[in-house]
C-alpha cells in the first residue's frame, strides 16, 4: 500500500505539473526560468570581474545556485501539495479518507517537481560547462560521491518538506510564505551562492547548523574538487566527515519530520482543518 | 426605515468603483500584519543574498545600493504579476468575475482601483525594504534632484500599472496556465530589467528591448538620481528615460482600455467568464 500511494501520487503530481500546456511550452517553461535565475548571477559576476570565469569563485557560485534548485523543487514541492490539495483542488479531505498514507502521498506529489528540477539542474550545468567554462571534467568527477550526496540531499529535502507540510496543515494564510521563507533563509545562510566567510561572523553559526551547507559542499567537491580547496570555510573537513555530518543531520531531520507531522496532523484533524478552504 | 442609497452614475460611478476596489487592497492588506512582515522579510532574504554575492566579488559599494533599490522594486513587479495580471483569473476561480461584469461598475474602473490600491500598499513594502536594506548594509544615497526622482517614480508606476492592466485583460482568457505564466515572468524579468545590476551591462539593443518593461528605465533613472556614480552606469540620460516613460504610460493605458474591451467581449462570447478548469 505504501509504494502504491507513493507511485500514484507521483503520477498525479506529474499530470498536475505538466498537462496545463503542450509538451514544447512545458519544456521551454522548465528551461527558461532556471536559466534566467542563473543568468542573473552570471551577469553580476561578469560585470565585476570583467568576464574572468576562471576564478574558483565562479564555479562555486554557479554550481551552488544550480543544485539549490532542488530545494525549491523537493522541499517546497512536498509542503505545497498540502495547500494545492486543500485550498485549490479541495481534495485533501478525500485523500484523508482514502486508504493511503498521507506522508507518502505528499512525498509522491513532489516527485514531479524533483524530475523537472533535475532537468533544470542538468540544463543549467550543461550550459555552464559549454558556455561559461565551469571546469567539470567528466573523467575527473567522483561519481560515487556525487550520487551518494545527491540521494542523501534529496532524502533530506523531502524530510524537511514533510516537516513544513505538517506545519502548513495548521496554517491558513501563511502556508505559501512558510516554504518561501525557509527556502530563502537556506539560500542566504547555507553559502549556496557565496562562501560562508563572507557572512558577518555572528551569522556564520547559522550556516554551519544548516545541512544544505554540507550537502552543497559535497556536490561541489564531487564535481570540481579544486573549488572546495579554494575556500577555507569547510576545507579542514574531509569528504567522509562531511558525509557523516550530513548523515547525522538526515537522521535528525527524519525524527523532526515524523514528530512534527504526527503532531500537526493530529491537531489539524482535531480542529477540523483538513477540509478548510480559506480562498488564500 | 431604510437608509436612502445615493446611486451614482457616469464619472461619479467610475470614481466610486476605483475607490471601492482600491479600498480592500489598502485596508485588507494592512489588516493582516504578518503579511506585511513576510512581504518585507522575504525580499530582504534575496536582497541580502545578492549583496553578499557582490561582497564576495569585492564589488564597489554602490552595487550594494543598486541591489537594495532593485530588491525594493521587485515588490512592485510581484504585485503586478500576482495581484494585477492574474487577478481577474483569481476572481474567475472564486466566482467574483461574473459579479463584476454583471454590476454597473466599469471593468476599467475596477482595474484602476486594483492598480491604485496595489500601488499604495506595495509602496509601504518597498519603502520597508529600502529602509531595512539601507540600514543593514549602510547604503549611502546622494539625491540630486528630488522632484525629478519623484517624477520618474510616478511615471514608472503609471506605465507599470498600465502594463499590469493590459496583462490583466489578457489573463481574462487564461485558465490553469495563468499561474504558470505569472510564475515564469519572475526571474526572466529580474534578469532583463536589471533588478540587481545596471542595465547598461547589456548590449545596447538588448537593453533597448528590455526597456519595454517600465521598471527597466524607471530603475535605471532612479539609480542615476540617487547614487553618486549612478550617472556613469546609466543606460540613457534621465531626461530621455523620462520621455520614454511618458510614452510607455500613454501606450500601456490606452492599450489596456482597448484590450480590456476586446477581451471582455471575447470572454463573454466564448463563455470563459465562469469557467473553472482547475
Amino acid at each position: 500500500m505504501n509504494m502504491r500511494s507513493f507511485r500514484t501520487a507521483a503520477w498525479l503530481g506529474w499530470k498536475i505539473e505538466s498537462n496545463w500546456t503542450d509538451p514544447f511550452l512545458f519544456a521551454v517553461y522548465s528551461v527558461v526560468k532556471p536559466l534566467a535565475g542563473a543568468a542573473i548571477l552570471v551577469v553580476m559576476y561578469s560585470i565585476i570581474t570583467n568576464g574572468n570565469f576562471t576564478d574558483p569563485l565562479f564555479p562555486y557560485i554557479y554550481l551552488g545556485n544550480a543544485f539549490y534548485m532542488y530545494v525549491g523543487a523537493v522541499m517546497t514541492g512536498v509542503s505545497w501539495a498540502v495547500i494545492d490539495d486543500r485550498e485549490h483542488y479541495r481534495t485533501l479531505k478525500y485523500m484523508y479518507v482514502a486508504p493511503i498514507r498521507i506522508p507518502l502521498y505528499l512525498m509522491g506529489r513532489a516527485v514531479a517537481r524533483f524530475l523537472t528540477g533535475s532537468f533544470s539542474v542538468l540544463i543549467t550545468i550543461v550550459f555552464g560547462v559549454l558556455f561559461l567554462h565551469v571546469p567539470i571534467v567528466l573523467s575527473e568527477v567522483n561519481w560515487l560521491l556525487f550520487f551518494v550526496s545527491l540521494i542523501m540531499g534529496v532524502v533530506l529535502l523531502a524530510l524537511m518538506g514533510l516537516t513544513l507540510a505538517g506545519v502548513t496543515l495548521l496554517l491558513a494564510r501563511h502556508g505559501d510564505y512558510l516554504g518561501d521563507a525557509v527556502a530563502g533563509g537556506l539560500y542566504l545562510f547555507s553559502g549556496a551562492v557565496f562562501p560562508l566567510d563572507v557572512l558577518p561572523a555572528w551569522l556564520r553559526p547559522l550556516g554551519y547548523a544548516m545541512p544544505i551547507t554540507y550537502w552543497l559542499e559535497l556536490l561541489r567537491r564531487s564535481l570540481v574538487g579544486s573549488v572546495a580547496q579554494a575556500f577555507p570555510t569547510l576545507s579542514s573537513i574531509s569528504n567522509d566527515q562531511l558525509l557523516l555530518i550530513l548523515g547525522g543531520m538526515i537522521v535528525l531531520a527524519a525524527v523532526i519530520a515524523v514528530v512534527t507531522f504526527r503532531y500537526c496532523d493530529k491537531q489539524a484533524r482535531e480542529r477540523g482543518y483538513i477540509d478548510r478552504t480559506t480562498n488564500y | 426605515m431604510e437608509t436612502a442609497i445615493r446611486k451614482n452614475i457616469g464619472w461619479r460611478l467610475f470614481v466610486q468603483t476605483i475607490l471601492g476596489r482600491a479600498y480592500p487592497r489598502v485596508v485588507g492588506m494592512s489588516r493582516e500584519k504578518s503579511w506585511l512582515f513576510f512581504e518585507i522579510f522575504l525580499p530582504m532574504l534575496s536582497v541580502s543574498a545578492y549583496v553578499f554575492v557582490y561582497r564576495a566579488l569585492k564589488a564597489p559599494e554602490e552595487y550594494i545600493g543598486f541591489v537594495v533599490v532593485g530588491g525594493a522594486m521587485t515588490a512592485f513587479w510581484m504585485n503586478i504579476l500576482w495581484s494585477m495580471s492574474s487577478q481577474l483569473y483569481w476572481e474567475k476561480e472564486t466566482g467574483n468575475l461574473a459579479l463584476y461584469i454583471m454590476s454597473p461598475a466599469n471593468l476599467m474602473g475596477i482595474l484602476l482601483g486594483m492598480a491604485l490600491g496595489g500601488m499604495v500598499s506595495t509602496a509601504q513594502r518597498a519603502l520597508g525594504i529600502i529602509l531595512l536594506g539601507s540600514l543593514a548594509f549602510k547604503v549611502q544615497y546622494a539625491v540630486g534632484d528630488f522632484w525629478q526622482l519623484l517624477l520618474v517614480f510616478f511615471l514608472a508606476m503609471t506605465a507599470l500599472y498600465g502594463m499590469g492592466m493590459m496583462a490583466a485583460s489578457l489573463f481574462l482568457l487564461l485558465s490553469r496556465e495563468a499561474w504558470h505564466i505569472a510564475n515564469l515572468a519572475q526571474e526572466p524579468i529580474y534578469l532583463a530589467a536589471g533588478f540587481y545590476f545596471p542595465i547598461k551591462s547589456f548590449n545596447f539593443w538588448v537593453a533597448a528591448a528590455a526597456s519595454i518593461i517600465p521598471l527597466t528605465l524607471g530603475l535605471d533613472a532612479m539609480r542615476q538620481l540617487v547614487f553618486p556614480s549612478g550617472a556613469l552606469l546609466g543606460f540613457l540620460t534621465v531626461r530621455t528615460e523620462i520621455s520614454i516613460l511618458v510614452g510607455l504610460s500613454v501606450v500601456f493605458i490606452a492599450a489596456a482600455r482597448i484590450m480590456l474591451a476586446k477581451m471582455e467581449s471575447l470572454a463573454i462570447r466564448e463563455g470563459r467568464l465562469t469557467e473553472s478548469r482547475r
